[in-house]
């Protein structure tokens, strides 16, 4: 019988502090791999911290963070490579152009033509208009599509999506909805935390809802 | 959609490094603006030296070696404040890391970036400082490029490890200074001195031993900054 | 710590001190040269003693502490820098009070004068940071971070200072001691020894306190977050 694959990501007793507060607290929590969460809570309940400490850009007061079965913190950089963040920070140098800043972090990967790549994806995220305006010149909706461009250049394992429709109109939730359906179906375990619970229960096959930084039933 | 590319290999701390430079320097020219305002700062600076003093002008030809370092001082705070200014916004160093890109080319990337600029700065200023002050380049212009290429990445090196502190603390603009200015005194110095005697002729010979110390502060900090700097942005 | 101990080390402390100053004011002799004047040796000479062995502390805490995170270390760090700080400035002080009749000024440009004044600056932009950072984890080594690079440069900055200085005038000489300043130098030195130990004591307890409350459960929480779990991820991965 072949093993059971790793849970794509695993929180063992995992809390979080900063300064006084604690954002997460104990928190036990696997995803089985090849499913996608749906994480829900109010505001401050610590979903975006939980999608920090998944992608490493924090480390855990105390608890370990599993990622396809790497420990978080001891392999971060192998971590890294399998996960994206899509955060409220856009991560986007406002005074180079969308076409420079996904040209960058092309570079920063090793992909061999970083230009082509990059206009290859601001085709797919219906930037190539704007392509060599800078990023200040943005609207927020305009951010929110070069920074989903971002994440899909890394063609990362897992996608952690923090609020992805904010700041998005009709439109442009409906172009997020068939991006993730297609990182989805190209095999990308999603983590998608949304205040539209709607859309994130027909894209997610798993939920977890947070309150006060803890699992609590939804 | 078609599937995703065959996933490339990580690039090594020369390939990160100069991806990141390239990235520095393109910022740089796309705002040159900003740059172009702090290299009138640093001549400001060179004409209030003129001012302050009066017109006692042997007194500027005398000093002139450390009017120049201490104009290129004041400009490299402002540099170095506003190349960690550019990645704290949209909290970019956070996407460079998760990239992710080995801490150590982000210090390298951001002392060499610091250290062209302030070269390129400290030529400009040459001239300047030749016309302002009455002094001439006694003993080689080589001499004076080499001292100020060194003297530059003594700066850097260690400004950029007390920027990244301090782009990220309360009162980033005072700590800055206050934490920088007591640190290159060795390098400043000497680099004040060997500048001197380039203007001024050296008759006994110690240009070598200045050259030779602000060396030595250049391999210290260029070392401890590489070893300490992944400590302080990796949190 | 024991408070039997901390008292008694306050009252050696004292008593030390005072028997030290006593003999070195009126049981030593004046100097040949300098007169009654040299008397303030026995206040700051021990300053200045003391206030090296405060920074190296400093220094060596800000080391084991990116070693091996620990609020103690990180306490062990903040007080000894700001005892260091208070004994140099009180030591640079009494050695402008001793400069002024001595060399007639209170100031002069010479490498070890110059090379404390960059210490003293030095060590206040320390202090100075560990104010401005909120975040106590941050704080403790980004502050590791400046103690270190800043305890290198001391040696630097000596170096490179007397360079500078010796192109242009000669070295003082190093002054010989008469045996008998010898021993009220030596117990003024103990007493000082003993009352930075007892200060630093009491300035590590309120540090390591202060930390205590800084990374504390909040009451509102319930409280089943081990005060244990330790502050450092590398401790507990």
């Amino acid at each position: 019988m072949p093993p059971l694959p790793a849970p794509a990501l695993a929180l063992h007793d995992v809390s979080k502090r900063y300064g006084r507060r604690w954002a997460l607290a104990r928190l036990t929590y696997a995803l089985p791999a090849g499913r996608s969460l749906l994480l829900t809570g109010h505001n401050g309940s610590g979903k975006t911290t939980l999608l920090r400490l998944v992608a490493t850009a924090l480390s855990p007061t105390a608890g370990r963070v599993e990622v396809l079965g790497r420990d978080a913190m001891a392999d971060r950089e192998s971590v890294r490579r399998d996960v994206a963040l899509l955060s409220h920070a856009s991560f986007l140098y406002e005074d180079l152009t969308a076409h420079q800043n996904l040209t960058v972090l092309a570079r920063l990967l090793g992909i061999p033509s970083p230009q082509d790549a990059a206009s290859a994806l601001l085709t797919r995220v219906g930037l190539t208009q704007r392509s060599d305006s800078p990023v200040r010149s943005f609207s927020a909706g305009m951010r929110k599509r070069l920074a989903i461009a971002r994440l899909l250049l890394k063609a990362p394992a897992i996608a952690l999506l923090d609020e992805p429709f904010g700041e998005l109109d009709p439109q442009g939730i409906r172009d997020m909805e068939r991006i993730i359906g297609e990182l989805k179906s190209s095999g990308v375990t999603v983590v998608l935390a949304t205040h539209l619970i709607e859309q994130g229960l027909t894209l997610c096959e798993e939920r977890l809802h947070l309150q006060d930084g803890r699992a609590v039933a939804a | 959609m078609s599937t995703t590319p065959p996933r490339p290999r990580a690039i090594g701390l020369v390939a990160a490094t100069l991806a990141l430079l390239r990235k520095d320097l393109l910022i740089e020219w796309r705002t040159r603006a900003r740059l172009n305002a702090i290299i009138f700062f640093a001549l400001a600076t060179l004409l209030m030296f003129s001012f302050a003093l009066g017109p006692d002008t042997k007194l500027l030809e005398k000093n002139a070696g450390g009017y120049f370092w201490l104009a290129i001082l004041f400009a490299s705070v402002l540099a170095l404040g506003e190349s960690f200014r550019v990645e704290s916004e949209n909290a970019c160093m956070d996407g460079v890391r998760l990239a992710p890109a080995d801490a150590r080319a982000i210090f390298l990337s951001k002392a060499l970036g610091n250290t062209l600029l302030l070269t390129a700065l400290g030529a400009l200023l040459v001239p300047v400082m030749v016309a302002l002050y009455g002094v001439r380049i006694v003993t080689s212009f080589m001499d004076l490029g080499l001292i100020l290429l060194l003297g530059c990445l003594a700066l850097s090196a260690p400004g950029t490890v007390y920027a990244a502190i301090s782009s990220n603390a309360r009162a980033r603009d005072v700590l800055l200074p206050l934490l920088l200015f007591p640190l290159v005194i060795p390098a400043l110095l000497s680099a004040a001195k060997a500048t001197t005697l380039v203007l001024q002729g050296d008759p006994m010979n110690q240009f070598n031993s200045w050259l030779g110390l602000l060396g030595g502060f250049n391999l210290i900090y260029w070392g401890v900054g590489f070893v300490l700097f992944p400590r302080i942005i990796e949190d | 710590m024991n408070k039997f101990i901390k008292w008694g080390l306050l009252v050696l402390a004292l008593g030390l001190l005072g028997a030290g100053w006593w003999l070195g004011l009126a049981w030593a002799p004046p100097d040949r040269e300098m007169g009654d004047v040299q008397r303030i040796m026995y206040v700051h000479v021990p300053l200045q003693w003391m206030a090296m062995l405060a920074m190296f502390i400093n220094f060596v805490a800000a080391v084991a502490y990116l070693f091996k995170a620990s609020w103690k270390l990180d306490s062990a760090a903040e007080a000894s820098a700001e005892i260091g700080l208070v004994l140099g400035t009180a030591g640079m002080i009494t050695g402008a009070i001793w400069g002024r009749p001595t060399w007639g000024v209170y100031w002069s440009w010479d490498p070890r004068l110059t090379s404390e004044a960059i210490m003293l600056v030095t060590y206040t932009g320390y202090l100075v940071l560990r104010r401005f950072v909120e975040d106590p984890e941050k704080r403790a080594t980004w502050s590791a971070v400046v103690a270190i690079i800043g305890a290198i440069n001391l040696p630097i900055v000596w170096f490179s200072v007397r360079w500078w200085r010796s192109l242009h005038q000669v070295q003082s000489s190093p002054r010989t001691v008469d045996p008998e300043m010898v021993l009220p130098l030596r117990v003024s030195a103990f007493g000082m020894l003993f009352i930075t130990l007892f200060f630093m004591a009491v300035r590590y307890r309120q540090a390591l306190a202060e930390r205590q409350a800084e990374v504390a459960l909040p009451d509102a929480l319930p409280g089943d977050v081990p005060m244990s779990a330790s502050h450092n991820p590398s401790k507990v991965a």
